[in-house]
């Protein structure tokens, strides 16, 4: 557009505005109900050992979300959130990156983390917050995060990560850029996904990263898990337009809405949506529509807001639909699946037994990685701490038998 | 070295950091091809290029957000806030995000490559929101550190050392002396070492405590104040956190008497932290109530900038009483 208001200016003579709902956003559907591909979809070239390593992520987290939800329940960790519904549309995005690609989820991303190779004691030490945890028993449980798999950790502030995100992909970019012509010189080897919820786009940080991302064209696939529910308010009391794919339009952002109970159609479009961000250098924006079968957290239950027959029309399993597809490509064998689970829910428990009894972090995890190194009144306020314990050592039981 | 005012220096800091790191970016409003509305920039874009130093749309979150996720990725991320009083729509991206960063994850990420500059304080006829002072609110969040220049050649050298600290600053500049302020600057590349104060003028009778612009306030009350007998220790504190408590207790210890002076309003104002930590320390060396001088608690003013602001006269009228007491 060559004109200060970069807009398109087709002059109209006919009074007319464009309807709120003008687009009429299609939604990428592959897999069937019943495990099979759509007789006019294309089937994403995926090969065995991706597509069992996808299905084996989000076995193991329903069984992880049904195991750790009876552990809040039992009083065992204080919070846990599950992913239920929506397995597919997070494992099989990740399953569509490299394993160097930066993550920046909102929190019920569990999957994608495994995915990396997140062990199942890494998860546990985190919810346990004991000292093995990577973030040192600082955050409520499902506040994951590691370097080494390019997780970022998260934080509980919603949407934060949205605008984190175009820049960390904006970094990424940098170095692929011809400093003189300011074009993209080569392939970006690395992007950025970025996770959030639709209740968390009606945030202001939304609506600042991807316009941002636009108009800096940084390499970041905005992820947006459209599950209807931010805790307890539905979708259509949290925006008017169509989704959250609508407004990627309005930022000059490419845009696909896919079906996120539907494993191939989302790991189709986040393959392409990567090719297109790391080869154009421009951010891509997909909406996924799933159901969360579960509650937003521990600490509602969905029945006080919404009603059962809603529920049950909306009980996709999204798992089951992927198992079904790889069952007919006679890929998985359902007795070896069945052994499999219990061996995974034996697993899960011997874990969760494991993680309840190692330490706390030491006290001075307290103070340590505020700053690199700690300023001078707070190791002050630390060495008064330190003496008040050793004065009252039975009031402080978790440190006062460690402290150096 | 070479005559600069404070706007030459800190495009001096802001030149010798990007060509030492080919990933650091200057990134605001308007701080690209016109070098930011108070020029601080200026030039900068011609010689790294547009991929590195470019103007953001309006949004402070986004230039905020940006920056954190920048840094974490391991490039020197060089924010610009057009003025401070439009930095708290980042108050979150600042609060909850950059000072938690490395914290939260346990060390796995941090934000320590970023660096917010933003220019401060009245005395341009600015009125409500282009001359505050919010630097309180920020030294009261773990993880950042704030620091405050008064001159060019110590704007360069914090400046500088906030660039290379590995921990998330913001750097405020006083707009006033911008222009106003020059003196000698070394072309070359130097750092001044963040969380200690600087003892500008040594006295026997009274320590007078400031930063960043009042610097000169209390200097000229200091020197009304030697007029009439009174030996006054001026001290420069630069940094707000973490700030350098043994030194003004140091003074304070040896002069029994300390005045502290900010533009911002007093109530819960930096003066504040510092009058109950210096009491702490040196209670029974004391001669007389610690002091504050200190906008009022309004919003900043316009018509009556003049009555609002803590003048020389209203230090040395602090001075005298402190004297008397």
């Amino acid at each position: 557009m060559s004109n200060p208001n970069n807009v398109s200016l087709n002059i109209n003579h006919d009074l007319e505005f464009i309807d709120g709902n003008a687009l009429n956003i299609p939604t990428l559907s592959i897999l069937t109900e019943d495990g099979d591909i759509h007789p006019s979809a294309n089937a994403p070239d995926i090969s065995k050992h991706t597509a069992l390593k996808l299905y084996e992520t989000m076995r193991f987290i329903r069984l992880l979300d049904e195991r750790m939800q009876g552990a809040q329940r039992q009083g065992r960790v204080s919070f846990y959130m599950q992913c239920l519904g929506e397995e597919a549309a997070v494992t099989a995005s990740a399953a569509a990156l490299d394993q160097d690609d930066m993550i920046m989820a909102q929190y019920r991303e569990q999957a994608a983390l495994h995915y990396r190779g997140f062990t199942l004691d890494q998860f546990m030490n985190q919810m346990f917050s004991n000292e093995l945890d990577l973030g040192k028993g600082r955050q409520m449980p499902i506040h994951y995060g590691s370097k080494a798999l390019n997780y970022m950790t998260i934080s509980s502030p919603l949407g934060t990560q949205i605008p984190q995100a175009t820049g960390y992909a904006y970094g990424q970019k940098i170095k692929h850029i011809d400093a003189k012509t300011g074009e993209l010189a080569s392939t970006i080897d690395n992007v950025t996904i970025c996770y959030f919820g639709e209740g968390a786009a009606s945030e202001g940080d939304f609506h600042a990263g991807l316009n941002m991302a636009a108009v800096h064209r940084a390499p970041v696939i905005f992820f947006a898990r459209n599950n209807g529910y931010a805790i307890s308010t539905p979708a259509d009391e949290q925006f008017k337009g169509d989704g959250i794919a609508s407004r990627g339009v309005g930022y000059g952002i490419k845009t696909i809405r896919v079906d996120g109970t539907d494993a191939l159609a989302v790991y189709a479009a986040t393959k392409k949506a990567r090719e297109i961000a790391s080869t154009q250098g421009e951010p891509v924006l997909i909406e996924s529509i799933a159901y969360r079968l579960g509650a937003h957290s521990t600490s509602d239950d969905p029945s006080g807001y919404r009603s059962k027959d809603e529920e049950a029309n909306h009980q996709t399993c999204p798992i089951d639909k992927f198992r079904k597809w790889l069952v007919k490509q006679d890929w998985l064998n359902e007795d070896d699946d069945i052994k499999a689970k219990e061996s995974i829910r034996e697993e899960i428990l011997a874990a969760l037994k494991r993680a309840e009894v190692v330490a706390k972090p030491a006290l001075e995890e307290l103070v340590s990685d505020v700053y690199d190194t700690p300023i001078p009144l707070l190791q002050r306020q630390y060495e008064q701490l330190k003496e008040h314990i050793k004065q009252h050592p039975d009031a402080y039981p978790i440190t006062a038998g460690r402290i150096k | 070295m070479a005559k600069m005012n404070m706007l030459h220096a800190i495009n001096s800091a802001l030149d010798i950091t990007m060509n030492e790191h080919p990933q650091a970016c200057i990134f605001g409003e308007d701080v690209g091809y016109f070098g930011g509305v108070f020029r601080a920039t200026s030039g900068l874009q011609e010689k790294y290029g547009k991929h590195r130093v470019f103007n953001t749309p309006l949004t402070e979150q986004g230039i905020l957000g940006f920056a954190n996720g920048l840094a974490a990725f391991g490039a020197p991320a060089l924010a610009e806030i057009q003025f401070a009083d439009y930095i708290f729509p980042a108050f979150d991206q600042i609060v909850n995000e950059a000072a938690k960063f490395r914290y939260r994850s346990g060390n796995e990420f941090n934000v320590g490559n970023l660096t917010i500059r933003t220019p401060y304080g009245g005395g341009i006829a600015g009125g409500l929101y282009h001359s505050q002072s919010p630097e309180a609110y920020f030294a009261h969040t773990p993880g950042l550190k704030v620091v405050v220049p008064r001159n060019p050649y110590q704007a360069k050298g914090l400046l500088r050392a906030s660039i290379k600290d590995d921990n998330p600053v913001i750097f405020f500049e006083p707009k006033r002396l911008y222009r106003a302020s020059t003196g000698e600057v070394p072309e070359e590349d130097y750092s001044i070492e963040l969380g200690t104060a600087e003892v500008v003028q040594e006295g026997t009778d009274i320590t007078l405590l400031a930063w960043g612009a009042q610097m000169e306030i209390i200097e000229d009350a200091a020197k009304q104040a030697s007029e009439q007998g009174i030996s006054c220790e001026v001290i420069d504190l630069r940094s707000i956190l973490p700030w350098d408590v043994e030194t003004i207790a140091k003074s304070v210890i040896k002069t029994g008497r300390l005045i502290v002076s900010h533009e911002a309003p007093i109530t819960n104002g930096f003066g504040a932290e510092i009058a109950a930590t210096i009491q702490q320390e040196c209670f029974l060396h004391l001669e007389s109530p610690i002091l504050r001088v200190c906008g009022l608690d309004t919003p900043y003013p316009l018509a009556l900038e003049k009555e609002y602001v803590p003048d020389a006269l209203k230090v040395l009228a602090a001075i005298k009483q402190s004297m008397d007491f």
